[in-house]
């Protein structure tokens, strides 16, 4: 009998050659006659380029090529807008994307001024010093009110403003909340950007073969498929002369989809133009200026509520930072504003945004995406009305819950999916329990913390809710083979970062077909073995990818059952497919192979029925309604050095729900390692940028990226609420550990310091923030 | 992040280094353990012309006991050092100090020599060459001297060495009987640079007050700093708690000028100093009174 291995926790099929260095990732691409690319870029955020003198450059040894946005003629273009705006009512939208290469301005530190072409990296970047840009320093916008004044400079000089976009959407009404309430709380909240830092800098390998006329591209993107098809159109060849190549990549995170980085649009059209292979490394110095980042906001909020703590309405007006352009449209502001309103009971809502470009990198989603910002704003607001209300944190969240029997919940408002914003499902009391139960939240309020508190420590306590849309569309396809060998492959078109889609996609194969998830091959972010697909992103995979790959499984299963009761002579309800192999239900002495089976199913000679396809294979389409509302609960017990500031996180715990586990294994992986991105965006991590636009810590000697050292041991347990909206009620798990660590810290450091009525309102925080803001809490007036 | 082009060369002998470096002047960059060099050549912001590489040079990798304490050769790892049971017992102060720095993966390449003549004001081994009073042995190929560890730095990543001199060698000093010392150091991570840290000697009388007093701070000024009066205003004093504070408030409030960086604002060092120079003190004084015949 085959054990189960959907829902187990096995351990991974790619590991062995991940860990043995044996992956192939785009550095290890190695062509003949390859050359090697480095880009000038710019130094000053905001400046008008007067001219770039390249022709010294050109003269050095080794130089092929140096190419300017000139040289470019009418490849020349800015890039696609990905995403158009949603449908609400009276949203102002002015789009403005990326350039190859910056002409007549430079908008943000970092953007490519030129392309050198050399025989080594070493060469071409000895040929940037000799590119002269004679360019006139602008006044930069990098504060977001200030961007707002109407003698603020201009990232966009035509659009006479720096707005990108202004957007309300609401819900019920928040005047009517406001004057019912009992308690209004109002509060300025800001969070700071980061960047996703993988471990894995971006790459492209573009190489054109004369003879055959194909363009092949190996590229750490996240979505293969819309680099092949926007490449094709930008270089007038049709999609089948183009293969794009996601081999192994080292963390993608979000920042690896953005159509298109400039890098990838010239690669490949310096491939054409020299008739050769490419190679272009982002070193990570590149990577925290030409990698896109995430993150600042600022909201002016308010929540109004009964005596009670029942929540009548929740008002929030912010300013979203776009950067230099705004590729990616309004996903990440409208991703705040929906999941600011959580697993609670919000009747009325009012949300509106401005999007504002600034001389700062381009903003695109990062693990989170926006929701982290809404979580915060929520749950503090939550903190702050129980602080007052003199209600525990924990039960003013479950007096707000939205009871289980309420879904599908509708919030009314648009989500980035344009579908309206309808949970699913969920249950989010018994999460709550878990944790509570977990971190031992009574006994440690009760005894440990005044017991600790007494002795002169700082220790808190801590517990928040989130909820995050995942799994969205539009759709993603899958293709299952049963090969003669026995063996099955499988192919889809969305990459993959480090998910584990090589394991869990054959789990959901493997319980279909009855075969051994180690005799599984699963091909993903290859263009020419599957051509269809969006792509890794919003926490999709298994819920999109994963439903295609059990809809073609199952077609599967069903060509093998009817060919193998015909071969068996038995009726197919009494067939079982066992360990490769299908035989009569307790009868395993009637059985054949699946390896026979296929060579049957593909005859080499002689007749078949009309309509026959060959082999034991399927291709199928997922694509769901809308996304499925995943949800969870952390909570934390935090220990402040009351000299030093520094933190020590005791206890941590994880209760998740994301439907139906498909691996727990790769489950807790995703968990914990959102976590500590979380953490590193609550303490460790912030992008310093200037007055004048510069980033004053573009490397990891500065930007501090949390070390297994400030992860705690991560305490996690699962409630499944399976999703409706799909066959396998899955929900996507990989945003999650990232969304609501900030939230959680500000809490925790609130409790350690209550005594003083410390209030933290910003993210991320540092030792020396820390030591500033309760130097201001001791300082301040009692109320 | 590739560095510009350069000249190198490996000299397996001191005589052979000192040429090339006397050849080529200020165009020359030694080259050690290369923890701090080669990152600061990727990003091009150091661009030496040509790179004397002392690694292939047995005479500078040595490690002794002698007349002057401690005797380590300038290439000797940071590594071995943290290792060694002769560190231990004969420089405990240097001993304590060596898992600060950086990562262990560093600490296998960094050297002792490397650390002292880069003289980052964030590095652990000038602040600790100057609270045990330790000497620096230079050459040149007309030259050799030897230079007290508080006059060998002269500012921010400067020292007293002239060009084509080499550090050689450094003694660091035994620690004196009825003697304490202590280390520490606060950094936003471990391995990171330290946001402020602090090296104290502490030396008692047969009567137990303080007879001799050092306490030196990295990563609140150009370079190593000593707190002088603070360490001035210890002596003739018996070692309790409030003298001790107060030593560490005046070193805090007058000796140091603290700047501020992306990490540390200089309220928040200026506070950091405080803190750790009171702990150093502390500590060093308990092991003094350790050391006490009783």
């Amino acid at each position: 009998m085959t054990t189960r291995q959907f829902g187990q926790p096995l351990k991974r099929n790619e590991d062995p050659r991940l860990l043995t260095g044996r992956a192939l990732f785009t550095d290890d691409v190695q062509l003949p006659g390859m050359l090697h690319v480095a880009f000038w870029r710019s130094d000053l955020a905001h400046a008008l380029i007067r001219s770039v003198d390249v022709e010294s450059a050109r003269k050095r040894p080794g130089v092929v090529a140096v190419y300017t946005a000139e040289d470019l003629g009418d490849f020349w273009q800015p890039g696609p807008l990905l995403l158009p705006p949603p449908p609400v009512e009276k949203l102002e939208f002015y789009p403005r994307t990326q350039v190859p290469l910056a002409k007549g301005m430079v908008r943000h530190a970092g953007e490519a001024v030129a392309m050198v072409v050399a025989e080594s990296r070493y060469l071409a970047e000895d040929a940037l010093d000799e590119v002269l840009v004679d360019y006139e320093p602008l006044e930069a916008v990098v504060d977001l009110e200030a961007a707002l004044h109407d003698d603020a400079p201009l990232v966009h000089e035509d659009l006479g403003s720096n707005v990108n976009a202004r957007v309300t959407q609401t819900k019920g009404d928040w005047a009517a909340a406001e004057s019912e309430a009992d308690l209004i709380i109002r509060r300025r909240f800001h969070y700071d950007r980061g960047t996703a830092a993988a471990m894995e800098n971006r790459g492209i390998v573009s190489s054109w073969d004369e003879r055959s006329q194909r363009l092949t591209v190996w590229d750490t993107t996240q979505a293969p498929i819309a680099i092949r098809n926007g490449l094709a159109a930008m270089l007038g060849l049709s999609e089948h002369q183009v293969r794009v190549i996601a081999p192994f990549i080292g963390g993608g995170f979000g920042p690896k989809i953005m159509m298109f980085y400039p890098e990838e649009v010239l690669l490949a059209w310096g491939a054409l133009k020299l008739n050769c292979s490419l190679k272009w490394i982002e070193d990570r110095e590149e990577n925290f200026y030409a990698t896109t980042q995430e993150r600042g906001q600022m909201h002016d909020a308010a929540i109004a509520l009964k005596s009670d703590g029942t929540v009548l309405g929740v008002k929030d007006v912010f300013l979203h930072d776009a950067g230099a352009y705004a590729p990616y449209g309004l996903t990440l502001p409208i991703n705040s504003q929906c999941t600011l309103l959580g697993p609670y009971v919000v009747p009325n809502y009012h949300s509106e945004f401005t999007s504002v470009f600034t001389n700062k990198p381009i903003v695109t989603p990062y693990r989170g995406a926006g929701r982290q910002h809404g979580v915060f704003v929520m749950e503090r607001l939550l903190d702050a009305a129980a602080r007052r209300l003199s209600l525990d944190p924990a039960e003013i969240r479950r007096k707000n819950f939205i009871p289980p029997e309420e879904f599908p919940f509708s919030n009314e408002i648009i989500y980035q999916d344009f579908a309206p914003l309808v949970y699913d499902s969920g249950n989010y009391e018994p999460a709550l329990d878990r944790a509570l139960e977990l971190i031992d939240y009574e006994r440690f309020k009760r005894e440990e913390q005044p017991r600790r508190e007494a002795a002169g420590e700082r220790v808190g306590i801590a517990v928040v809710n989130y909820i995050e849309g995942t799994g969205i569309g539009p759709y993603e396809g899958a293709r299952v083979t049963v090969e003669a060998s026995g063996k099955v492959s499988v192919a889809t078109g969305v990459g993959t970062q480090g998910q584990g889609h090589y394991t869990s996609f054959a789990q959901v194969v493997a319980e279909q077909i009855g075969v051994d998830v180690s005799d599984i091959h699963v091909v993903t972010g290859d263009t020419d073995l599957f051509y269809w697909g969006a792509g890794t992103f919003a926490s999709r995979g298994a819920v999109v990818a994963g439903n295609a790959m059990h809809a073609a499984a199952t077609k599967v299963r069903g060509k093998i059952l009817k060919l193998a009761g015909e071969k068996l002579e038995a009726a197919e309800e009494d067939l079982e497919l066992i360990e490769g192999r299908v035989q009569v239900k307790g009868v395993p002495q009637t059985s054949i192979s699946l390896g026979e089976l296929a060579a049957e199913a593909n005859p080499m000679r002689g007749a078949v029925q009309p309509g026959t396809e060959p082999g034991l294979e399927a291709t199928e389409y997922f694509g769901p309604e809308r996304g499925a509302t995943a949800s969870g609960v952390h909570a934390m017990i935090l220990r402040v050095d009351p000299d030093t500031f520094l933190l020590e996180i005791e206890r941590y715990v994880v209760v998740h729900d994301c439907g139906t586990v498909i691996n727990p294994l790769i489950l807790e992986g995703q968990i914990q390692g959102g976590v500590a991105q979380g953490i590193g965006n609550a303490f460790y991590e912030q992008l310093h940028f200037d007055e004048n636009g510069a980033l004053r810590n573009a490397s990891l000697m500065d930007y501090l990226l949390p070390t297994a050292s400030d992860i705690p041991n991560i305490v996690s347990d699962h409630v499944e609420t399976p999703s409706p909206l799909n066959p396998l009620g899955v929900k996507g798990a990989g945003e999650a550990g990232a969304i609501p660590v900030g939230a959680l810290f500000a809490q925790a450091l609130d409790d350690a310091y209550r005594d003083i009525e410390l209030e933290v309102r910003e993210i991320p925080l540092s030792p020396n923030r820390l030591f500033e803001l309760v130097g201001e809490a001791l300082t301040r007036e009692p109320a | 992040m590739k560095p510009a082009a350069f000249d190198y060369h490996a000299p397996r002998t001191l005589e052979e280094a000192l040429d090339l470096l006397a050849a080529y002047g200020e165009d020359a960059k030694p080259l050690a353990g290369g923890q701090s060099l080669v990152p600061t050549m990727n990003f091009r912001l150091a661009q030496p012309e040509v790179l004397v590489d002392l690694n292939s040079i047995e005479e500078l990798f040595f490690m002794r006991e002698g007349e002057g304490g401690l005797h380590c050769g300038a290439m000797t790892r940071q590594r071995t050092v943290e290792r060694s049971a002769m560190a231990k017992q004969v420089a405990p102060l240097l001993y304590e100090a060596m898992p600060h720095i950086a990562h262990a993966q560093i600490r296998n390449r960094g050297t002792i020599g490397g650390s002292l003549a880069h003289a980052d004001p964030a590095a652990e081994l000038p602040a600790v060459a100057i609270a045990l009073d330790a000497s620096m042995y230079v050459r040149s190929v007309t030259d050799a001297r030897w230079i007290a560890a508080r006059d060998f730095y002269v500012g921010l990543f400067a020292t007293a060495m002239e060009p084509g001199e080499l550090l050689i060698e450094v003694a660091f000093p035994r620690p004196r009987p009825r003697s304490g010392w202590s280390f520490e150091e606060v950094a936003r991570q471990h391995g990171n640079y330290a946001m402020c840290g602090a090296a104290a000697v502490v030396e008692l009388s047969d009567r137990g007050v303080i007879e001799r007093a050092r306490l030196v701070f990295l990563s609140v000024g150009e370079g190593p700093v000593a707190a002088d009066q603070a360490a001035a205003m210890l002596v003739g004093e018996r070692p309790t708690a409030t003298v001790l504070r107060a030593a560490a408030e005046e070193a805090a409030t007058k000796e140091i000028d603290p700047v501020g960086d992306i990490h540390a604002g200089p309220a928040y060092r200026r506070h950091l100093a405080r803190v750790i120079g009171e702990r150093v003190l502390n500590s060093a004084a308990a092991r003094a009174f350790e050391a006490c015949p009783t």
